[in-house]
Parts: structure tokens; C-alpha cells; sequence
């Protein structure tokens, strides 16, 4: 099929038509027609890059009662995504050539998103040795980033050696940066509302003890190295410092982290409880500033889906995480476009051009230009909506955001040509999966 | 007042209220036969997800005595390792027919959860959460407080210029934090002396002051001293080296205890370890109001429970 879209305003804020035939963009420009395209009036709404997603929890192998490849997929694609990395916790844990490969060709054949594998850096997340890298690197999957999310590399040996070992197969580490001993038991962000509450504290200085010591090692070695789920503005400055030294480090900031902050833990409500924890307000701001100056590269949801279960219960008791596939356009919309911090062309930079560098992804560095795969999403910046558990399509409801006002809302999402949402709903999985 | 979950949610009026009627509560429990059928047909669950006899005991008399009938539930440990969830316990409580949940849970917050979800619509009372908050502890803190001060003519009082010295394990203490927010809506000044290692983080937005240093507390001549039970698996999480430094900076040993103006109150939420934060000396004082405060707990309970099982106003 192919589609013709009239009218969609481009990141750089051009207007423009747009056709695509057989996977790729093959004309722009005004007044275009095509006999037989689908043709979608995008007059007044902006077109992005299909947006990629550097961390996603899929949860396929072993906990598909939250989430599986498709259904995390189809949520991926509502939310505007078009690729998305998927993070190695599951069961068994992404550390041999085969899990990876069977998530990619799970992602190839439902065909809503590019499934794009992460690799564990230690066998089992143990933190003990390292994991099958090259074998996973060198298989269809070409695995290229490689994280024990969930867990931190707190071993400093082992962080060196998986630096170095990466580079033999051009591959970064993506490390979740939490030193386990000083976060033990550790339920909200550590200072003077956790002592309150009466719950245990989350310091700041064990993420920012971790990520000062990774890009020193970093450094020494030579190495890449990426940044999870930046909470702090400590961590922001030390981020700030070691790109200013020209260590290659990139760091992410959530879509929580950039709107929310710890006083949601006053109610106890545990669709609230997440790690990295949400942070002070002060934090919240210079994550903003830091994402809009530069100091942070992109936006990656961490989208965590639990069940039910997991967050009807105590704080305590509750599993950390939250869904954000979704969500993510609309709140950096209202976090930082609303206020003027990001323009589109930013938003393009941070949630598109940049994860998919870091990932190594091809067909993101051009996007909107004659020949570039087709891979875009069209959103309605001026619509307002109470996000409801109606607009989540993955398996899990833990969203912080149910029954907040947030604004923006995606029409239409193009994965390589085909159409994966048309008029704000999915389209079936047949006719994905046949086009795909 | 539908729930007690936080002694935050009270006013000075409200706090001041609860405390009177408890003393109404506490005249009955010097007659011939001292019990009221006030609550005669309604049931108080006790949901014990926490070890904790005395406050167990102290709620089943309380209800017992206003003419309710409890029923109890306790499951040792943690609720999620044996499979129970609050949510359940709750709704199979609920199902049975009761009006109100005394609940003791491991878990900060565990009483607001219950009370904010729809799992059931009984009253709920927290009996302790995590290291949240006592509140019915620190009602019973500030009751013995005032009869101690006031006697009979403790009715409609608050506790105006009241000076506590509270002593311990703040940083883990419901007890702590149920006395701070509760004694400065009664108009009383708190003093919290501990270890750094066992004073919270972001201390200094308390309405109390703070410090490490005991004896100068005694120095300062307080009204009350309050002892918290210190354990010993903080000792080996590194918070103090030893038992016998922490007895030597922190206890409330003879020496200290004769240090003490005669009428200072010393008190201890129990259970005491004697020879580690208040010596035996101290515990049996003539100072020591430590079992006015047990019997108190059951006249401030019947009040509570009187209160949210009434819905009335205090």
C-alpha cells in the first residue's frame, strides 16, 4: 500500500506532503497525488521521525502475564515509537545469541516496531562474569548495547573489562547506575520526605558514586559508555564534567523523571514507586534544563509493565516500575515543549536521531528525505487528553499518569511504510504483521 | 472521624477532643463492671501482620470493653512470602462483617492503602505501620503526659509549653514520629537526641530541634524523657558500634536518671531493654510512668475506636 500524507508540519516547521511506496519516503513536496495511496489529511499536524525507544522492558521470554513482544510492541506503536530496545531482564535473561534472536524475529513478525535486542553484560544479571557479548553482537540480532538494567555492574573489574570488551564489537554499555549497598531495601528518594514517610531512603550519591566511577573507567579504557535513567542533578553535573573532559559518555533521562517528583510517594500509591525513585522538584528542573543544554542526550521510557498485583499492595511490597510506551510524547510535550525548552526539532533529536545512534540503528540519521525509510509519526500537538487506562495497550495498567490532563495525541504512526496507527487506533495485527 | 491513619490528620481541637474522651473512657474502668455496651453488635478485626502482643492485647480489651466483639488475625512475617496479601486478608476479613480493621502491618503506609482502596469499607485504625507511625501511641504519649501534669483537672487541656527529650532509634521509630507531629499540634516542644546515624535525614525540617548529645539534654531540665527500644540488628547494620557504646552515650543509666529533676517523667513505649537504653533503676523509678502508659493505652483506644466506629466528632 502506499500512503500519501498532505499538510504534515516537519520538525524544522515546514509544511510538506509526503508519499511512500514500498517502505520508503519517495517524494516530498506540495500538491502531491497518487492514484490508489491511502491518503491521510495531516493539515496542522507535526510529523516526527518514528521515535526509538533505548529502553523498553518486553518482558517476553518468562513474564508474559505483563508483557509479551506484541503487546508491547502494539504500545509502542500507539505511543509514536518505531523501534524499540528491549531490556535483557527477562526469563531466561537475554545473555546467550538465542533469547536475542528469538525477540527480534518476534518483533520481525509481528511487525508493528523494530525489536531491537539488548544484551545482558553478566550471565543471569549475576554480576559475576561476563555474558555470551560477542556471540550475541555477531548474531542475527546483532546485538550492539549491552545492560544488566535492573542491577547495576557495581563490581568496578567487571565494569572495566565489559567497557573494554564491547569495543572489540562496537558495542556500548548501558549501565544502570545504583550502588547496591547503599540502596538497600531502599523504597523513595533519601532526604527529609522519606523520613518522613517512614520509608527507606534512595540517595542520590548512590547513583552519582556509580556513574562518576563509570566515566573515569571510561576514560581509562577508551570506552563508550551510556547512562540510564539520569535522576539527579548531581548526576547531571557529573555528566556535564566528563563530556566537557571529552569522555564518550550519553545519558537518558525518563519521561517520569522529567515531570514528577517524590511528593507522589506522600499517598503511598504505588503505581509511583519506580527506580531510579522520582526525585525532588529541584532535580525534576535540572534534568530539564540538562536535557534541553545538551548535558543529556535523550528521553527512554523505561517502560516497566507489572501486574496488578504487584501495585495493589504497600508501598513496600510493590514492584518498582512504570508503563510510559504510551505516554512519553505527551509528557515531553508537557514538561518541556509546553514550556519552550524544546522545540520539535529537539524532540526529533532526543527521541529519534540520537537513541537511534547510540543503538546503532540504521535509517534514522535522514529521516524525511527522498529514499529514507519510511518510519514517522504524525501527532495533534493542540489535542488535551485525560490519559485513561483506555489509551494503554499493553497487557499492564501501572501508569502514573491515569487520570492526569496531558497534551498531545498521536493520529498516525508509519513503520517501514506501513501503517501500524491510522486516525489515533492501532491497525490489526493482521494487516501489520502481512505488511510488515 | 472515619479512619485514624495519621496523627497529622488531628487538630488541636480534634487531639484535645480524643484525649477527653478518653478520659471518659478511663472512669469506666474504675466501676463494678467496667464495660459500656456503646459498641454492643459491632465487630473490631485485629489484622496483625507484625508481631506485636501488648498493642494486640491493648485494642481487644479496649473494644471488649465498649461491648464489641474481635476477632483477630496475625501472620507472622512477611505477608508476601507466605502469599497473604493485604488485599486479601482485608476482603476475607470484610467478607466475614466487620466495622472496623485494627491493622499492624510491616510496611510504611500500609493503613492509608487500606484505607484509600476499595477493597473494603470499614474503618481503619493504624496500629503501627512500618516506620511510619503509632498513632494511637502517640495519643497515649501525650494522655499520660497530661495526667501526669494535670490529674483531674486534665479535661480540655493541651500540652502548652510541654518540654519532651525523645532518645533513641529516631530514624526507625513510628513512635518517634507519631510523638514529634502530635505533641507540636498540643503545643509542646520536642527535643530528639540519638546517634547521627539514628537521626533521619532532612531532621532539621522537623518542628523539633535536634541533637547527639545526652547529657546536655539532661542539662536543659526537660518535662519528659522518652526512651525508645533500641535493637540490636542495627548494630550490625554499622549504625553504632556496640551495645555497651550505645548504653554508655545514650542510655538513661543511674547516673543520668539522678540527674533528673524529681517530677521529670521518664517514659518507654515497651518493651524496655533494660540495661541498654533505660537501666532497671530508671524503668522502676518513682519517675518512671512507664505502666500508666499500658493502661492508658486501652482508655485512648476505646476512644478511637468509639470515635471512627460512631463517626463522630471528637
Amino acid at each position: 500500500m502506499s500512503l500519501l500524507i498532505t499538510g504534515a508540519v516537519l520538525p524544522d516547521g515546514t509544511s510538506t506532503d509526503l508519499l511512500v511506496d514500498h517502505g520508503v519516503i519517495t517524494e516530498l513536496g506540495s500538491g502531491l497525488s497518487q492514484r490508489g495511496a491511502h491518503h491521510v489529511d495531516a493539515a496542522s499536524l507535526q510529523a516526527l521521525p518514528g521515535l526509538v525507544d533505548l529502553h523498553t522492558h518486553l518482558r517476553e521470554p518468562g513474564f508474559e502475564q505483563s508483557e509479551t513482544v506484541l503487546s508491547g510492541s502494539r504500545a509502542a506503536a500507539a505511543g509514536g515509537f518505531t523501534a524499540v530496545h528491549a531490556m535483557a531482564n527477562t526469563s531466561p535473561v537475554a545473555d546467550t545469541a538465542g533469547v536475542v534472536e528469538q525477540v527480534a524475529s518476534l518483533g520481525e513478525q509481528y511487525g508493528y516496531v523494530t525489536v531491537r535486542p539488548i544484551g545482558a553484560v553478566t550471565v543471569g544479571l549475576a554480576g559475576e562474569r561476563l555474558s555470551e557479548i560477542g556471540a550475541m553482537a555477531q548474531s542475527r540480532a546483532a546485538v550492539r548495547v549491552f545492560s544488566d538494567d535492573g542491577t547495576c555492574v557495581s563490581d568496578a573489574l567487571l565494569m572495566r573489562r565489559a567497557l573494554e570488551y564491547v569495543k572489540t564489537f562496537g558495542g556500548v554499555i548501558a549501565q544502570h547506575a545504583q550502588e547496591p549497598r547503599l540502596t538497600e531495601g531502599a523504597q523513595m528518594n533519601e532526604g527529609a520526605l522519606s523520613s518522613e514517610l517512614g520509608l527507606a531512603g534512595w540517595p542520590a550519591v548512590a547513583e552519582e558514586a556509580i556513574i562518576a566511577r563509570d566515566v573515569l573507567l571510561a576514560q581509562h579504557v577508551g570506552a563508550r559508555l551510556h547512562v540510564c535513567h539520569l535522576s539527579t542533578a548531581g548526576s547531571v553535573e557529573v555528566v556535564r564534567w566528563a563530556k566537557a573532559r571529552g569522555i564518550r559518555v550519553t545519558a537518558e533521562v525518563t519521561p517520569h523523571h522529567l515531570l514528577l517528583d517524590e511528593q507522589l510517594a506522600g499517598s503511598y500509591d504505588a503505581r509511583f514507586k519506580v527506580n531510579p525513585p522520582l526525585r525532588r522538584a529541584e532535580d525534576v528542573l535540572a534534568l530539564r534544563a540538562a536535557l534541553a543544554d545538551g548535558v543529556i542526550d535523550i528521553v527512554a521510557t523505561d517502560h516497566a509493565p507489572h501486574p496488578l498485583e504487584s501495585k495493589e499492595c504497600a508501598w513496600q511490597e510493590a514492584s518498582f516500575g512504570m508503563v510510559g510506551l504510551e505516554s512519553a510524547l505527551s509528557v515531553v510535550q508537557a514538561a518541556v515543549v509546553d514550556s519552550g525548552q524544546l522545540s520539535w526539532s529537539d524532540v526529533a533529536r532526543v527521541l529519534s536521531r540520537t537513541p537511534a545512534a547510540i543503538g546503532q540503528l540504521a535509517g534514522y540519521d535522514a529521516p524525511f528525505t527522498v529514499g529514507a525509510p519510511a518510519n514517522f509519526t504524525l501527532v495533534d500537538p493542540t489535542a488535551r487528553r485525560t490519559f485513561s487506562a483506555q489509551q494503554l495497550h499493553g497487557k499492564s495498567v501501572n501508569s502514573p499518569y491515569i487520570g492526569r490532563e496531558l497534551p498531545g495525541r498521536i493520529v498516525a504512526t508509519v513503520h517501514r511504510g506501513t501503517a501500524t496507527v491510522l486516525d489515533g487506533e492501532l491497525r490489526p495485527e493482521e494487516e501489520v504483521a502481512a505488511r510488515g | 472521624m472515619k479512619h485514624l491513619l495519621s496523627v497529622r490528620e488531628l487538630d488541636l481541637a480534634t487531639a484535645v477532643g480524643i484525649l477527653d474522651l478518653a478520659e471518659d473512657m478511663a472512669d469506666v474502668a474504675t466501676r463494678a463492671v467496667p464495660k459500656l455496651a456503646t459498641l454492643r453488635g459491632r465487630t473490631v478485626a485485629n489484622l496483625f501482620f507484625e508481631d506485636s502482643t501488648r498493642t494486640r492485647l491493648s485494642f481487644e480489651a479496649a473494644a471488649k470493653r465498649l461491648g464489641a466483639d474481635v476477632i483477630t488475625f496475625t501472620a507472622k512475617g512477611s505477608s508476601v512470602s507466605k502469599g497473604e496479601s493485604l488485599k486479601d486478608t482485608a476482603q476475607t476479613i470484610a467478607a466475614m462483617g466487620i466495622d472496623a480493621v485494627v491493622l499492624r502491618h510491616p510496611a510504611s503506609g500500609a493503613a492509608r492503602v487500606l484505607a484509600d482502596s476499595e477493597w473494603i469499607d470499614a474503618a481503619v485504625v493504624n496500629a503501627g505501620d512500618g516506620t511510619h507511625e503509632h498513632p494511637t501511641q502517640g495519643l497515649l504519649d501525650a494522655y499520660t503526659m497530661r495526667k501526669t501534669l494535670h490529674g483531674d483537672a486534665s479535661r480540655g487541656r493541651s500540652l502548652d509549653g510541654l518540654r519532651v527529650t525523645i532518645v533513641g532509634d529516631i530514624l526507625h521509630s513510628r513512635v518517634a514520629r507519631s510523638n514529634v507531629w502530635l505533641l507540636q499540634t498540643l503545643g509542646a516542644s520536642v527535643h530528639l537526641v540519638g546517634p547521627e546515624t539514628l537521626l533521619p535525614l532532612g531532621i532539621e525540617r522537623w518542628p523539633v530541634s535536634s541533637g547527639t548529645d545526652l547529657d546536655a539534654a539532661i542539662a536543659e531540665g526537660p518535662d519528659v524523657v522518652m526512651m525508645l527500644r533500641v535493637q540490636s540488628e542495627r548494630m550490625r547494620a554499622a549504625f553504632f558500634p556496640h551495645e555497651r557504646e550505645y548504653a554508655r552515650q545514650w542510655g538513661l543509666d543511674d547516673a543520668r536518671l539522678a540527674r533528673l529533676a524529681p517530677d521529670t517523667m521518664v517514659m518507654h513505649p515497651g518493651p524496655m531493654n533494660r540495661g541498654l537504653e533505660i537501666s532497671s533503676a530508671a524503668a522502676d523509678s518513682a519517675r518512671s510512668v512507664v505502666l500508666d502508659q499500658v493502661t492508658n493505652g486501652v482508655s485512648i483506644r476505646m476512644a478511637v475506636l468509639y470515635l471512627v466506629l460512631s463517626g463522630g466528632a471528637a
